[in-house]
């Protein structure tokens, strides 16, 4: 009785069993499309795909591929600014205006040709719009009221731009380069526009551009999927297809990657990477990229704001020790605010480990003498914990007691920008390719009062108040002579290595893992200079 | 103006005095399931609202991103209403939601109701499919643990049971990939369908199983289905264990009652004890367990759908969350919470079904 009991109650495992064989019998489809590009990554912070609103990752990236800019980086040398949408550009004798002329023969996805006015709407647009990276434009005093007159089509195929401030063209043209350079197709964004918003509301998830994608789909947390633009200037790309596939896990990227069923895993760690050594199949290529790592000391604090402290602090961080551990591979020691290998960067290791010197200018400071711990501020997510446990040790070999606080950036970033933080490890990159990008970042700071609120700037957050530097960025800003602007930039970053409340650490190095057929892919310095249209397979 | 009926007997017997409205049972039920509902919404939506609203997670900054500036900061604080007091931001939002419109997400810069009716879907696949393992291996588990007390096979179940509330389903899910996708290439990967079958299927329920049957795309439909069974399983792990100690626990229960003994002493087959006597008892104590697995399966797959890549609402109210995205994890916590108040009403049902006491 009890034998017939048992075999009823096995029946349902076994059909269970059998249920999820017969389900899975044949379904596993191995690798990608010949022609189509299949990216492994975490999309989760794309939030909007308008490029005058952008300044996402991954949206960045996207609308890198799908938007041609006024000006241009592009794959074949990215150390060249080239006319992009503009063939070329004259400067006037005042160098106040730039004309751009516009290449011929363009036409956007929709099929309509490029012309003048698209890009005068296009960068009068992010004005109107008013949006965060509009910044980059607004410096150029530009505001809604008179930038219909200081950008316009002056001709079928000419745009006049004329700079409103003491800033030199060569920083216009690079800032023509980034994002809010993008040039949208004006007929079709207007016919998509309601209420006045320029096609805002209709630009978050849809394209209007004449670059080598389209975008064909955007779901939030699954994929973004561009489409190839036929009619492309430098002709029709070789995928078909591009597709950002959103696997949040690094493991599973991996996974996938090593089956074949993604052609790069963009997220991952450095474990995976070492563990994807032997594999014929995959290829691992290093990126350098403009990505800073920094520690930022407010200078509100009574011990944090002195300057010997801060010397300490530039003294006592273990450079090597953390880039030759955790962040072996994907983070090289740099010790400037403009990142190594762009124009105008200032290399060298100017601060090394030196405990002993440390400690005086510590003691000189009054550190060590009891009082609340000092509180250091960082992301969640690796390699930021790691970092802060490092100096959180050196710290604490100073006599200065210290506590970690972790946060997710939407919950840090408020703190800091609220100048209420007392030590914060956190993350730079450039706006566009320019130096101006990060020194009015760092060094910038005209007015230090609380309730000016330039929360936008380091400088300003951390309370670093040196009327010295900040003349020195703008000198640097509207300088013409090349030669000149360099030296400016160079001697500006020696003074902010060595007096401001920031010790610069690390610049960041993509790791990127690929199958070994997938050619072509160009990874710039900044998050916003990928191109996908050189790759084959 | 109400009016009374009277019972053919004049209003003596079992029915209401005449002087009382007699309401109808399922009016009754109607009404109270809209009231619960109606509670079940305003509760929701109200502590998710100030909790949303308290916690330190900027959502403007969240819109704007870190370097904004004060200026562009302040246009979106406006107009997001965050200027305004709580309790006024509160009735504003739900006046909106009252008129069918649950806001923009941040995240997807879509309606939050248009990003319900994509991630939703995504679960309601995942999480049938899972408690349906659960149900069908749990419960002859936990019977057969129990009928063996003490047994080896009692032993397993119990191993089995412990396994599944305890090993992490982040490790569970990435040793299921690197086995069955990896290794033995018997399924294949995370998503829910291979990319170069995406936009093929017309979206009109959201269910790719569903929508693809419904076109005739058997491909698609094989494909899907291959995609379902690894983190079905993996989720079914825990409802397995959660319904096979259940089932163990009431049956012991019932195996101990003496009208057991009196069935077996009657002369009954073994198995009509077991099943037709003192299984039939544990089916209400059950179907709760199995509802309740059900609604946790809604909401808690969060680990499975990061894992597999699986766009459900767990990982979408969970993104939200950390991007600040209060329309989003309101909205997403409201039709969790619906689901759960319909779920607990079925589960009522079923009990008047199951039970001849309970149609009383």
């Amino acid at each position: 009785m009890k034998q017939q009991t048992r075999s009823f109650a096995i029946r349902p495992l076994l059909a269970g069993v059998a249920t999820v064989a017969m389900i899975a019998a044949g379904s596993a489809i191995a690798g990608t499309p010949k022609d189509m590009l299949v990216h492994a990554k975490d999309i989760s912070d794309t939030i909007t795909l308008d490029p005058a609103e952008v300044f996402e990752f991954t949206g960045g990236e996207v609308v890198a591929n799908v938007y041609d800019r006024v000006m241009m980086f592009e794959p074949e040398d990215l150390s060249k600014l080239v006319g992009g949408v503009a063939e070329s550009f004259s400067v006037s004798d005042d160098g106040k205006t730039v004309t751009l002329k516009i290449r011929a023969g363009q036409k956007f996805h929709s099929g309509n040709p490029v012309t003048a006015n698209d890009v005068a709407y296009s960068l009068q647009r992010v004005i109107k719009l008013k949006k965060t990276p509009s910044f980059i434009f607004t410096q150029f005093g530009w505001d809604k009221d008179n930038v219909d007159g200081l950008i316009k089509a002056t001709g079928p195929d000419t745009v006049a731009v004329t700079i409103n401030s003491a800033f030199s063209p060569g920083l216009l043209l690079n800032a023509l380069s980034a994002g809010v350079g993008s040039v949208v197709d004006m007929q079709t964004v207007e016919a998509n526009a309601k209420d006045g918003d320029m096609g805002y509301a209709w630009m978050k998830n849809h394209s209007a551009a004449s670059g080598a994608y389209s975008v064909k789909t955007w779901k939030a947390n699954e994929l973004i999927m561009m489409e190839a633009h036929q009619a492309y200037r430098h002709g029709t790309p070789k995928m078909k297809r591009v597709v950002l596939r959103h696997v949040a896990e690094p493991s599973a990227q991996r996974l996938l990657l090593e089956k074949g069923d993604v052609d790069l895993a963009r997220d991952l760690t450095p474990d995976q990477i070492k563990g994807l050594a032997g594999n014929k199949d995959i290829v691992v290529d290093d990126y350098p990229k403009a990505a800073l790592i920094y520690l930022a000391a407010n200078g509100t604090h009574p011990l944090l704001g002195k300057p010997d402290m801060l010397n300490a602090l530039r003294y006592m961080v273990d450079y090597k020790g953390m880039e030759s551990s955790f962040l072996a591979g994907q983070y090289k020691v740099h010790q400037s605010f403009w990142p190594s290998g762009l124009w105008g960067s200032l290399d060298g290791q100017a601060y090394k480990t030196d405990m002993a010197k440390a400690k005086m200018l510590a003691e000189q400071a009054g550190a060590g003498k009891g009082g609340d711990p000092i509180v250091i501020d960082t992301l969640t997510n690796p390699p930021y914990p790691d970092i802060a446990q490092s100096i959180q040790q050196s710290l604490s070999e100073l006599g200065v007691k210290s506590e970690i606080i972790l946060s997710e950036g939407k919950t840090l970033w408020p703190k800091y920008r609220a100048r209420k933080h007392q030590l914060i490890v956190a993350q730079w990159s450039p706006d566009y390719v320019d130096p101006h990008s990060n020194a009015d970042a760092f060094a910038h700071n005209p007015d230090n009062r609380l309730e000016a609120k330039l929360t936008g700037k380091p400088a300003w957050r951390t309370a670093y108040d040196d009327k010295e530097v900040t003349a020195m960025t703008e000198a640097a800003a509207a300088e013409l002579d090349l030669v000149k602007r360099k030296q400016m930039y160079l001697d500006l970053q020696k003074k902010v290595q060595s007096s401001s409340n920031f010790v610069m650490m690390f610049q960041n190095k993509e790791q990127l893992a690929r199958r070994a057929n997938v050619k072509g892919y160009v990874s710039g310095a900044n998050f916003d200079l990928v191109f996908y249209r050189n790759v084959t397979k | 103006m109400v009016t009374t009926k009277t019972t053919k007997n004049g209003g003596t017997g079992e029915n209401p005095s005449p002087s009382s409205p007699t309401i109808p049972p399922v009016v009754k039920k109607l009404a109270n399931f809209f009231f619960t509902v109606t509670l079940t919404f305003i509760g929701l939506t109200a502590i998710t609202f100030i909790i949303g609203r308290v916690m330190p997670a900027d959502p403007v900054l969240a819109i704007v991103g870190d370097r904004a500036s004060q200026e562009t900061y302040d246009l979106v604080y406006h107009k997001l209403g965050l200027d305004k007091p709580l309790i006024q931001q509160y009735l504003l939002y739900l006046w909106q939601i009252l008129q069918g419109d649950l806001g923009k997400s941040i995240m997807t810069s879509r309606d939050v109701l248009d990003d319900l009716i994509r991630f939703f879907p995504a679960t309601l696949e995942l999480a049938p499919i899972a408690t349906i393992i659960g149900l069908f291996l749990g419960v002859p588990m936990g019977v057969l643990a129990a009928v063996n007390q003490g047994r080896w096979i009692d032993h397993v179940v119990r191993i089995v049971g412990l396994f599944g509330y305890s090993v992490p389903i982040f490790w569970l899910g990435l040793m299921a990939l690197l086995v069955f996708y990896a290794r033995l290439e018997w399924l294949p990967g995370p998503g829910r369908i291979e990319v170069f079958y995406d936009g093929i299927v017309e979206h009109r329920t959201g269910i790719i199983l569903i929508d693809s049957a419904m076109q005739g795309e058997w491909d698609i439909f094989r494909n899907a289905a291959a995609h379902l069974v690894l983190p079905s399983a993996v989720l079914a792990t825990y409802a397995l264990a959660y319904i096979a100690r259940m089932t163990r626990s009431f049956m012991l229960d019932q195996l101990n009652q003496e009208f057991v003994l009196t069935a077996r002493v009657k002369g009954l087959s073994e198995l009509s004890v077991i099943w037709r006597h003192a299984f039939k008892n544990v089916l209400v104590q059950l179907i709760t367990i199995i509802g309740l697995t059900y609604a946790s399966l809604l909401e808690g797959s969060v680990l499975t759908e990061t894992i597999f890549a699986w766009p459900g609402i767990g990982q979408y109210i969970t993104q939200s969350l950390f991007n600040a995205d209060m329309n989003a994890v309101i909205g997403g916590t409201v039709v969790v919470g619906i689901g759960f108040v319909g779920i607990n009403m079925l589960s009522d049902m079923l009990y008047r079904f199951v039970d001849p006491r309970a149609r009383v």
